[in-house]
């Protein structure tokens, strides 16, 4: 008994000292992020200028362009798909990446992966000696469900990278974001480890907080994709009005992914999110069914899950009507972050509620994440 | 792989100029422009009811309802916390008011916020039904032949074959049939189309939304849920007279209540013994014996937090837990005239609790006149000296503090009373030597006497456990449930699959040569569509594979990377 307790206090102890190491690691990573893009911003491109400016875009018009991709071996040419833009879409090319083609910008920018890589194992290894350190999965707490979702925003990151989806670009938005929620997480939320109070026990919680987690770090991407969205819309429009924006403005949003690439990221993203949104609610509905004798009782934390998943039931509704589409649709994409933002922080830190276990007479334990 | 091309967007929007060819690839309504209807009564309701189900006034009303719902989280609610809501009216006295004609309490079952969801659900329904009808029609229909200019579609191919335009039309419908394309030959093209299962899935989900309002509503409707203290020995029934208190939904009926009974064998507590957590419950669960129906077997279970037991449509959950210490009264003669567990209320994490003794008859004074006795009783689990306040939740050192009444209860006056206070009005204090109230600390075993012969009260060496157990019936979980899945199936249908159309054209060229034209058509968020038009016209070649090209000088290679993302 003692012994599992002296060894459940060293891997404790080794779970912090892997999220600080982890939190080191992020800020270098940040730093050559950081160093990527002033390398980056030494490079000229302006593709997208020459893709909308008038004279540019006639001279283009006239021979189509042909993408090689796997190399046929047929003697004959082999038919080619012929693609236009559809519902009168901008034909822009999407921007080099922050390292606007420079190859030091490059060499700094895959460090700075690299880096990012081996925080996410450190980190990871945190989480995972601190679920040992409980014997239990790690998301009793705050604390907990914020060093767990940081590694899994990461990890989502580094696996859309990993199918060479064109995300590079969001390594400094992620680890600058990653940073500030670690670091609230070790100051204001941590909760040493300890086990869960018996209505924490249930296979509904693992099911239920894990999705949770997973589709908040999911959102999370999608609504940095939507922000860059507004934004370098704005630029393009600019553009093709033929206004003339800003050096830092086109200097950063020049090097992003086109507009329409952005918001077919955010959309794929909360549109796969989505179901699973929905099951996480319907699994926390049948874990506060068993719990506390209803499956639904308009709970604040209940309540804002289901506004989240109304306000993003909105935003793919929006998708679907004609008029709401673009900057409207990412609005409300925008809009429906902000409640899933304010479920999991306001909702813990200004309203009290069942959530927060002080009043099923089990003993208090505060600010439970879900 | 083929290879793919991008050239610039010419035309604008290119449902347009595609016609039928374009059409019903789903069944989402048009939009349209919100002219407004020639007078007459008829014509304004057609003009409102197409409002109502136009894609516009659900997306209006959706975000309506996510702002409605917003209140109910800030404001106390009556349903949900009555106490708070007492609490807030006494600290606002101006904005309660105000708060109260706006159904700001009672947000969610309020006017507003039910028309709402109403009038949602209508749109819903007058929706769905219109778009039901118009899928049957499309799946007894075929998929709308090739358009005239197949170069317009947003992914299209083009070669020249030695092969025959029938033998082409052939194998592309043998191809796109066995790719699970619904295809059929329509003059020199054949037209296919795939991906049905997005506009089922999204019309089961919608179906589905209104199956589980349905189901919420009835459950509300039908719903009973009461609560039971019991003390570890004792049992309970499922009538309404066993219940300490009962809530019902409008439509229940007392012969809802499910049959069935249980004893309390005996509850176990364990608690964190050390560490930031100190007096958590670690274990907490309750060991019955219950039997189904009137006359059912008699079975034994463990009820926990999280596994209420099951029983018919009722389920009975432990939800609190408590000590009840066993007390003698006995009278100047030293005769017995209350013994039992008497269950005490928790004030606190640490299961302080207080409670009171009711010696109601049987009880005579030391001139032997008929009296009632009161106590009033506090117990710690864990006394650890000093203040009055229990250290941990187990029974660790045990202590029971008593001051004792006589004098009339009141309990006959017919006003109900509480079980765990004392209506001091018509009691008398019993007086120590200081004439203060008479109390005293008791250990186990220890005795408080009563002044002039009056009696004695024992702590006895005993402390029985209690649990507090909810009984909860709601028809239509089950409903809600199936709804529930059926709505997730749904919405990764009409999210994951993409409704797509595919045309192959083969007819002869002027000059004697087959030429081979494919198309094909998604919703704009479909870029799987042009790779699987290369994918198909790939395997088309080999069985229609290509002749000498009179050369097309129109096109020269370039790398783009705009047709390359994701
Ligand atoms: C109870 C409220 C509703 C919710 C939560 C809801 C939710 C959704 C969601 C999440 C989608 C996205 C699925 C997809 O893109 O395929 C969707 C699609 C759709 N909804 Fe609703 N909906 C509701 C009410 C309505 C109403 C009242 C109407 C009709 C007026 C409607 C018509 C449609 C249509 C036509 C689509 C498919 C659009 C398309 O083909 O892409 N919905 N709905």
């Amino acid at each position: 008994m003692t012994l599992a307790a002296a060894t459940n206090e060293n891997l404790a102890n080794l779970s912090n000292t892997l999220i600080y190491s982890a939190m080191a690691v992020y800020t270098v990573a940040f730093f050559a992020y950081i160093a990527e893009w002033l390398f980056g911003s030494r490079s000229k491109v302006a593709r997208t200028a020459a893709a909308l400016t008038p004279e540019k875009a006639a001279a283009k018009a006239g021979p189509a362009v042909t993408v090689k991709k796997a190399g046929g071996t047929a003697v004959l040419e082999r038919p080619r798909v012929t693609v236009r833009a559809q519902g009168g879409a901008r034909d822009v090319p999407d921007g080099p990446g922050a390292h606007g083609g420079s190859e030091k910008g490059d060499l700094y920018g895959r460090i700075a992966i690299s880096l990012t890589v081996l925080a996410f194992l450190l980190e990871f290894g945190g989480v995972l000696s601190r679920a040992l350190s409980v014997e239990r999965a790690p998301w009793g707490n705050m604390y907990e469900f914020n060093i767990t979702l940081t590694t899994v925003a990461v990890g989502t990151y580094l696996v859309l990278l990993a199918l060479k989806k064109n995300v590079r670009w969001i390594g400094l938005f992620l680890t600058t974001t990653v940073l500030l929620d670690l670091g609230l997480a070790v100051t204001v939320l941590y909760t040493a480890s300890d086990q869960l109070v018996p209505a924490l026990h249930s296979y509904w919680l693992y099911i239920h907080v894990s999705t949770a987690i997973f589709c908040g770090a999911v959102f999370y991407l999608a609504a940095v994709s939507t922000v860059i969205y507004l934004f370098r819309d704005s630029y393009e429009t600019k553009l093709a009005r033929g206004g003339q924006p800003g050096r830092f403005a086109s200097s950063v949003l020049e090097r992003l992914p086109a507009a329409a690439s952005l918001d077919k990221f955010s959309y794929r993203i909360n549109a796969a999110a989505f179901p699973l949104w929905t099951f996480t609610i319907v699994a926390g509905a049948i874990w506060a069914g068993d719990a506390w004798g209803r499956y639904w009782g308009w709970d604040p934390k209940e309540v804002w899950s289901f506004i989240t998943w109304v306000a993003y039931a909105c935003y793919l509704h929006a998708r679907a009507t004609a008029g709401w589409k673009g900057r409207k649709a990412a609005y409300l994409a925008l809009g429906a972050f902000a409640c899933w933002l304010f479920n999991y922080y306001g909702v813990n830190i200004f309203v009290s509620g069942k959530h927060s276990y002080a009043d099923v007479g089990l003993g208090a334990l505060q600010a439970v994440g879900f | 792989m083929s290879k793919t091309t991008t050239s610039a967007p010419e035309g604008q929007d290119n449902d347009q100029d595609l016609g039928a060819a374009g059409s019903q690839l789903s069944t989402a309504p048009r939009e349209e422009t919100a002219n407004l209807p020639a007078l007459g009564v008829v014509g304004w309701i057609r003009w409102f009811w197409r409002q109502l189900t136009s894609m516009r006034v659900a997306l209006l009303l959706l975000l309506l309802l996510s702002l409605a719902a917003i209140p109910g989280s800030l404001i106390p609610q009556t349903g949900i916390d009555a106490m708070k809501v007492e609490d807030f009216r006494e600290r606002h006295t101006t904005l309660a008011p105000v708060y109260d004609k706006l159904g700001l309490f009672n947000v969610y079952s309020s006017v507003w916020f039910s028309a709402i969801y109403i009038l949602l659900f209508v749109s819903l329904i007058g929706c769905i039904v219109p778009r039901t009808w118009q899928f049957v029609g499309q799946l007894r229909g075929r998929p709308p032949a090739a358009p005239k200019r197949l170069t317009r579609l947003p992914a299209h191919t083009t070669w020249r074959t030695g092969a025959k335009p029938e033998e082409v039309r052939e194998a592309a419908l043998e191809l796109l049939k066995k790719r699970r394309f619904r295809a059929h030959l329509a003059g020199d093209a054949v037209a296919a189309e795939k991906g049905y299962l997005r506009e089922v899935g999204n019309l089961a989900f919608h179906i589905a939304l209104i199956v589980m309002l349905i189901a919420f509503g009835w459950g509300q409707l039908f719903k009973s849920e009461g609560n039971k203290l019991v003390v570890e020995g004792d049992g309970f029934a499922n009538t309404l007279s066993q219940y300490d208190d009962f809530k019902s939904g409008s439509l229940f009926s007392n012969d809802d209540l499910e049959p069935f009974s249980f004893d309390l064998k005996n509850f176990t507590g364990t608690y964190e013994a050390s560490g930031p957590n100190r007096g958590t419950p670690r274990i907490y669960e309750a060991d019955l014996t219950y039997s189904a129906g009137a006359y059912g077997k008699e079975r034994s279970t463990t009820v926990k937090v999280n596994e209420p037991l099951e029983i018919g449509d009722a389920k009975v959950y432990l939800v609190s837990h408590g000590y009840a210490p066993v007390v003698t009264v006995r009278d100047g003669k030293g005769k017995i005239v209350y013994q039992d567990a008497v269950p005490l209320l928790p004030l606190d994490g640490n299961v302080t609790s207080s409670g009171v003794v009711k010696v109601m008859d049987g009880y005579k004074d030391a001139k032997g006149k008929s009296e009632q006795l009161g106590f009033n009783l506090f117990f710690l689990p864990t006394y650890g000296g000093g203040t009055m306040l229990s250290q941990f939740p187990a029974l660790v050192n045990p202590m029971l503090a008593v001051s004792a009444y006589h004098g009339d209860l009141g309990v006959d006056s017919g006003i109900p009373q509480s079980v765990y206070q004392l209506d001091k009005k018509h009691l008398k204090e019993f007086k120590d030597d200081k004439g203060e109230l008479l109390k005293k600390q008791l250990k186990p075993g220890d005795t408080l006497t009563l002044p002039n012969g009056a009696g004695s009260i024992t702590f006895e060496r005993e402390v029985r456990e209690w649990a507090g157990f909810q009984m909860v019936q709601e028809p239509g979980g089950g409903w809600a449930l199936g709804g529930a899945v059926i709505a997730i199936l749904g919405l990764s249908a009409s999210l994951f699959v993409q409704r797509r159309r595919v045309w192959v054209r083969a007819t002869e060229g002027p000059d004697g040569v087959t030429v081979v034209e494919m198309a094909g058509l998604g919703r704009s968020e479909s870029a799987k569509v042009p790779e699987e038009l290369g994918d198909l016209a790939e395997t088309l070649y080999d069985k229609a594979p290509g002749a000498p090209d009179a050369d097309d000088p129109s096109e020269s290679p370039v790398p783009a990377e705009g047709s390359e993302q994701q």
